[in-house]
């Protein structure tokens, strides 16, 4: 592969998949992704502040003394995080009420410290927006599709729609603690296979362009 | 609130166990145990973290609320842990180099261990005493650390079986981690329901 500059939107969304591929911010994935609908708020909640400490922190990258940095980043952090934690409580309660502590709990979610100090602290304001967005997106999905696979067969319904009809016996491990566990581990299992699929058909791809010229002189 | 002592140890020990159950302090437990001597020690480490900074929180959080301050919470709680785990660091520098040395990267990234900053969250949102607080922190810590070193046993045994190479690594953790899991299910039923 080519190693071009990627849109950093779209490499949060797919190629950096907070979830999948850099397996970051696990806390979050296995707690909260009981149902559809608290996975995209929780996805979303994250995806907010990630823009905002994103930008906040690229603004002021350049005033910030090395030593103090995390610390720095950290405040940031911690700031956009309290202003979501109200901005939630003002829209929904009962969005609120299920996510619980977590909302606080992004404070600590490695995913936005990483982003701080792996991108925004070396980039300008703009494209480390971008990166947040791509990022929270990207983990938002992660949780969506966690969250699709733990409802469906948890409870038998998708958004509360119920699924299935009546004679459906819902598969309650899958809202328990070890079905958040299991979960991932399955759909790491399909994106490592998806990826090493893709991998071997390239490498053949490869070795078929180096045999022909050969073929051809012979 | 008034819990007895030994129910808010059994219940964050086992019953409410912070990584099997509540989900909290994801990335070190699966970053972290694959050799039992390392996450024994992170275990110990963020037992005296999480114990020092709670004690600490609850100060600080009696003072926010005389102040009507509560909004500051969450960034003063952050400080504080921040603050203990350089101390920590200090503290393990001055007394073992090699311990030091050896958990190299991870004493710092104690600072973003969600389980570490959940304890303050919620003795504060539970409303406890100092007493009760301090059972709740050494319980829950002790909590993340057995499962630590759960995990980091059983891992160490399966580095030498056969495993399919598409699940080596993390999807193999977290399959070991949900039968852990299961297991600490059984222990829902020892809080009286509770």
């Amino acid at each position: 592969m080519k190693e071009t500059a990627p849109n950093p939107f779209i490499n949060g969304l797919w190629r950096q998949n907070p979830t999948f591929v850099q397996i970051l911010g696990m806390c979050p994935t296995l707690a909260i992704t009981n149902s559809v609908q608290n996975a995209i708020a929780m996805g979303l909640a994250t995806a907010f502040v990630l823009i905002c400490s994103n930008g906040l922190i690229a603004a002021i990258r350049k005033h910030v003394p090395k030593q103090v940095r995390i610390a720095t980043y950290i405040a940031i952090i911690a700031t956009a995080v309290t202003v979501t934690d109200y901005l939630v409580k003002a829209i929904s309660i009962s969005v609120y009420k299920a996510l619980g502590p977590f909302i606080p709990l992004i404070v600590a979610n490695c995913l936005v410290l990483e982003r701080a100090e792996g991108f925004a602290a070396k980039k300008p304001v703009i494209p480390s927006m971008m990166d947040g967005a791509g990022m929270g997106l990207g983990f938002a999905f992660g949780l969506t599709c966690l969250g699709t696979v733990r409802e469906v067969l948890g409870a038998g319904t998708f958004l509360g729609i119920h699924l299935f009809g009546p004679n459906f016996e819902p598969w309650v491990l899958f809202l328990l603690p070890p079905g958040g566990f299991i979960s991932l581990a399955i759909w790491l299992l399909i994106f490592a296979s998806y990826r090493e699929r893709k991998d071997r058909r390239e490498r053949a791809r490869a070795a078929l362009l180096t045999i022909q010229p050969a073929e051809v002189q012979s | 609130m008034n819990e007895s002592l030994g129910h808010i140890f059994v219940d964050a020990f086992l019953i409410n166990n912070f990584v099997l159950c509540v989900f909290l302090g994801m990335c070190s437990f699966l970053g972290l145990s694959s050799k039992v001597s390392t996450a024994w020690r992170m275990g110990v480490s963020v037992i005296f973290v999480i114990t020092v900074s709670a004690i600490l929180s609850y100060g600080t959080n009696l003072i926010l609320v005389a102040f009507h301050a509560e909004y500051l919470r969450l960034i003063t709680y952050i400080v504080i842990i921040a603050a203990t785990v350089q101390l920590t660091e200090m503290f393990i520098k001055k007394k073992s180099p090699e311990l030091f040395r050896e958990l190299g990267i991870y004493l710092p990234l104690i600072t973003t261990n969600c389980a570490v900053l959940a304890v303050p969250l919620f003795q504060t949102a539970r409303g406890y005493n100092l007493l009760q607080s301090t059972v709740f922190a050494l319980a829950a810590s002790g909590g993340y650390c057995m499962a630590m070193v759960l995990l980091a046993l059983v891992r160490e045994r399966t580095e030498l079986s056969d495993v399919p190479s598409l699940a080596r690594g993390t999807a193999l953790t977290l399959v070991l981690a949900s039968i852990l899991s299961m297991a600490f299910m059984g222990f829902a039923g020892m809080g009286g329901g509770g």
